[in-house]
């Protein structure tokens, strides 16, 4: 070819230059694990289901949220939220409000009226649930989807364990509650209310039961020692609370003390005020630091005038009257008795102490053990005993429902594991997403949502909800605020901030790939990614 | 601004894409269909924020023109490193002339297409601080007075860097190069020297000048596409911060420009007929030696005993830059 004037060679592209050989390191792409994802004892996607949450698509983030929990009206109710407690937007402004667009999600389920998907193929195995708290209703459900023959045996009456009968309505609505039990029961799953499990070898053996997974809860009401001659008006509160769902409501009389510093306690005295108690006290042995109860609920009785006596512990109680003593806190933080003390009226006093597990069905079970009035379980929810399985708050661990339903999946992996005459192991777990793997520069400033609240009126005379729900709006808002920890959210940083045209786009919901002939190495990506999904990696030289 | 800024979308336009906007709101960047005029395979140093910025902006101005777009190139890192002969990185018409006549060159190319009727068919002149501010300054400040119809991009990486990182009339004071060093009783780059090249392009009264960063992407393509709007002489400068002269990390490229903007050393505005029309507010103000100390041509001021004083007057720069261009507004900080 005739060139022009001094010129000797043909133009060409600077793509014939692999510069990718002047990398010592190497972006990847990875997907960190969120926090709140880690913190989450049902072992929800969180992440992940915000993610579909963000761009309006409810029905997509249901179905991944109930991957793992089969009750999201109902936790997005009741659950402790510890994914908010962790959630890495809590360092930039407020955590994000996981728990009420759960609800929100959970809600338009319902409304809806979203299926699960039809389950597996029939395996034949048969596995019998005793309990149908929330703990046997998890591993119910995931057993069915896993093609086996699933028997729920429920000693009450109706399902929901303490959901139904220690929950009050105020904070659990029960059409929700029998709208999400109903779901679960669609999948074919057989459950026997009014059947109470007795000896559990021999109900494995009469109903030919391949395994079993044992969910009784904690019922038993724990008693303190009061002097004789109590003679006034002693309940327990789980029964008070478990009365609530009968026919008759407890007659408790205008003053009542409730003793206990516990999540219960709380219930029980909003309860007796919205039954038209004029005074409802609690006495609490520490202070309002050391109470177990979770803060937001003990505001929330405040507000509806329950009345809280601190530091004080119940000597005696007679006819109409208690006699209370002043504790002070030692150096240890110990409560310790102070010799002053004091006279309160009261029709009547609740003991709101804890509970323990009723245990009468296991006796006699070879290899089982039991430590601390709990039954001991192995990593794989196992109990001594081959083929049981328990979980919930009959084995040890924090006593909320969002462990039941995890111990309920997990158990169920496992079961389904053993029936294969497998081992279930947990597929390794991703590297934390914490806070220092963020660019929170990108995100938009957005104050968290605040779920609306009923009347204060309508709080102390009726069983109405109190917390209400998010309108669509807000609820997307608030999906909207999640930074994504640790998983790529499609904001093409990175494919922008390549000065080397090295990150190839992929398309919608594709993500990204790096094009490793031309990417120097340089780490732009890497500090540009707001939510910490690239990492560098040294090269192999 | 330019463009409306969307808020709570997670990240609001702060990112260079995102799933939750609208095509049409989306910027050009983010687009698998962006001309990628500066391709890849080009020799720039890892994480050079002048390939970045260039690409931002001649991508933008394609998708402005419509595609229709001759650029003409002063000598400089950029020339250099997108183009060692026979090879190019350019995808678009693009020609290099001299070090001190890209302003020139794009005049005669604007005036060769209006000869040719070719209305739609738009230039672009560009160049490092060294061939804008120094080198092709008289050629610019001509095209500026003459009017032509073209835009000029100034990249601003405050040196001479493809040449071993000599100061330039951009170079900032206190800065080391190798023309400035601190040795003895120098301390970098001296106060009360250097051009400031967008308020002199103002003087001008020229249609339309602008500032920008590579940390603002968005920001920037706006301004590509407003400057388009106009016909007449436009320049837009853009901050690129070079990792080779500077002195930080390769990884650090976009956070420098970021803390430029932060801090107040760098002014992005924009202004019509030499009149301020918007500048863009400073998000969390920081101090500057958030944005000095980790760059080493700034070391000296930190090595022990330290320059409390040169800190202080350069402080002093950006406070004035705050003033001046009013880059704080109290009752609206939050974004
Ligand atoms: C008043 C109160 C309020 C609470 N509030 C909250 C809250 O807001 N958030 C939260 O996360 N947690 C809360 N908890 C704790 C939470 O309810 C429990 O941790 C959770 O319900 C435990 O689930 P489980 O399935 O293990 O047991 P349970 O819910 O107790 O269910 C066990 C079921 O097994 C049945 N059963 C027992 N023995 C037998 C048998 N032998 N045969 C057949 N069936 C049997 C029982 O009737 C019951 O239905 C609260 C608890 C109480 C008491
Ligand atoms: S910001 Fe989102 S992903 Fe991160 S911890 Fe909070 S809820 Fe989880
Ligand atoms: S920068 Fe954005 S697009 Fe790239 S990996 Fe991170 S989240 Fe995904």
């Amino acid at each position: 070819m005739k060139k022009p004037f001094a010129i000797t060679l043909d133009p060409g592209s600077s793509l014939a230059n692999h510069t990718g050989s002047w990398r010592t390191v190497r972006p990847v792409y990875v997907d960190r694990l969120p926090p709140c994802n880690d913190a989450c004892p049902s072992g929800e996607n969180i992440q992940g289901w915000l993610f579909h949450a963000e761009s309006g698509d409810y029905e997509k983030a249901w179905r991944l949220m109930t991957e793992a929990n089969p009750l999201p009206a109902c936790m997005g109710r009741v659950c402790y939220h510890p994914c908010e407690t962790a959630c890495n937007r809590a360092q930039l402004d407020e955590c994000v409000g996981v728990n009420a667009i759960e609800r929100f999600i959970g809600d338009e389920a319902l409304k809806y009226g979203w299926k699960f998907a039809p389950v597996a193929k029939a395996t034949g195995m048969r596995v019998l649930v005793v309990g149908a708290g929330p703990s046997g209703l998890s591993a119910a459900y995931q057993l069915a989807r896993a093609g086996h023959t699933v028997t729920i045996r429920e000693a009450g009456p109706l399902a929901g364990g303490m959901m139904r009968f220690g929950i009050p309505k105020y904070r659990l609505p029960r059409e929700v509650l029998d709208a999400e039990i109903a779901r679960i029961v669609g999948l074919g799953v057989t459950l026997e209310l009014n059947s109470k499990v007795d000896d559990v070898l021999a109900a494995k053996r009469d109903g030919h039961f391949d395994a079993v997974f044992l969910a009784v809860g904690a019922h038993i009401a724990k008693r303190a020692y009061l002097p004789a001659g109590s003679a006034g008006k002693m309940l327990d509160a789980v029964a008070v609370l478990r009365s609530m769902e009968g026919a008759d409501q407890p007659l408790l009389g205008r003053r009542v003390v409730v003793y206990g510093g516990g999540n219960t306690a709380l219930d029980v005295a909003r309860t007796a005020k919205r039954l038209g108690a004029e005074e409802s006290v609690i006495v609490y042995r520490r202070t309002r630091e050391k109470m177990p109860a979770h803060e937001s609920e003990l505001e929330e009785a405040l507000q509806e005038g329950v009345l809280v006596k601190w530091l004080s512990t119940i000597r005696e109680a007679g006819e109409s009257s208690i006699t209370v003593e002043k504790m002070t806190l030692d150096d240890k933080g110990i409560a310790q008795p102070t010799g002053e003390f004091e006279t309160l009226q009261a029709d009547s006093v609740v003991l709101a102490l804890g509970q323990d597990v009723d245990l009468a069905l296991l006796d006699g079970v070879p290899g089982l053990e039991i430590d601390g009035g709990v039954v001991k379980v192995d990593a794989n929810m196992m109990t001594g005993h081959a083929g049981i399985f328990a979980g919930g708050d009959m084995v040890p661990g924090e006593r909320t429902v969002t462990v039941g339903i995890g111990h309920g999946k997990l158990a169920a992996r496992n079961i389904d594991a053993w029936l294969r005459g497998e081992t279930w192991t947990h597929p390794p777990r991703h590297e934390l997403a914490s806070f220092d793997k963020l660019n929170t520069w990108y995100y938009s400033d957005a104050p968290k949502a605040q779920r609306p609240v009923l009347d204060i009126v309508r709080r102390q005379s009726t069983f109405d909800e109190v917390v209400g729900g998010f309108d669509p709006a807000t609820a997307q808002f608030e999906a909207r605020r999640c930074l994504s920890c640790g998983n790529c959210f499609e904001c093409d940083n990175c494919y922008g901030v390549c000065p080397d045209n090295a990150v190839i786009k992929l398309g919608a919901g594709n993500r990204y790939a790096f094009n490793y002939d031309y990417c120097k190495g340089c780490g732009l990506c890497v500090s540009e990614c707001p939510c910490g999904a690239i990492r560098t990696q040294p090269e192999e030289i | 601004m330019s463009y409306q800024p969307i808020r709570f979308y997670q990240t609001g336009t702060f990112t260079v894409g995102n799933r939750l906007l609208t095509e049409e709101q989306r910027s050009v960047q983010s687009g698998r269909e962006r001309t990628n005029s500066l391709n890849s395979g080009h020799r720039a140093c890892q994480g050079c924020g002048e390939a970045l910025g260039a690409r931002y902006a001649i991508d933008a101005a394609m998708a402005a023109t419509n595609r229709q777009l001759v650029a003409a190139n002063a000598t400089g890192c950029l020339e250099v490193f997108s183009t060692p002969y026979p090879e190019t990185s350019w995808q678009i018409p693009w020609i290099h002339s001299l070090f001190g006549n890209a302003a020139a060159v794009g005049t005669g190319i604007a005036a060769a297409l209006q000869v040719q009727g070719k209305r739609d068919v738009r230039v672009v002149a560009q160049g490092g601080d060294g061939g804008t501010t120094d080198i092709g300054f008289g050629c610019l400040s001509g095209m500026f007075e003459r009017n032509d119809d073209v835009l000029y991009i100034c990249y601003d990486n405050e040196a001479y860097m493809n040449t071993g990182v000599q100061r330039s009339s951009a170079t900032p004071p206190t800065a080391r190069t190798n023309t400035t060093m601190p040795v003895g009783e120098s301390t970098g780059a001296r106060f009360g020297q250097g051009k400031n090249l967008p308020l002199i392009a103002m003087a001008h009264e020229i249609p339309y000048v602008a500032t920008a960063t590579v940390a603002e992407l968005r920001d920037l393509e706006a301004k590509v596409r407003r400057a388009m709007e106009f016909r007449g002489a436009r320049y837009i400068h853009v901050l690129v911060p070079c990792p080779l002269g500077w002195g930080h990390g390769s990884a650090e490229t976009i956070k420098m420009a970021r803390l430029a903007h932060e801090t107040g050393l760098f002014p992005v505005f924009e202004a019509e007929h030499g009149e301020v029309k918007h500048v863009s507010k400073i998000r969390r103000q920081l101090p500057v030696e958030d944005y000095l100390k980790p760059q080493t041509r700034f070391a000296h001021l930190f090595k022990p005993p330290g320059h409390a004083d040169l800190v202080a007057r350069i402080q002093a720069l950006a406070d004035r830059n705050v003033k001046r261009f009013g880059l704080v507004d109290h009752a609206e900080e939050a974004t």
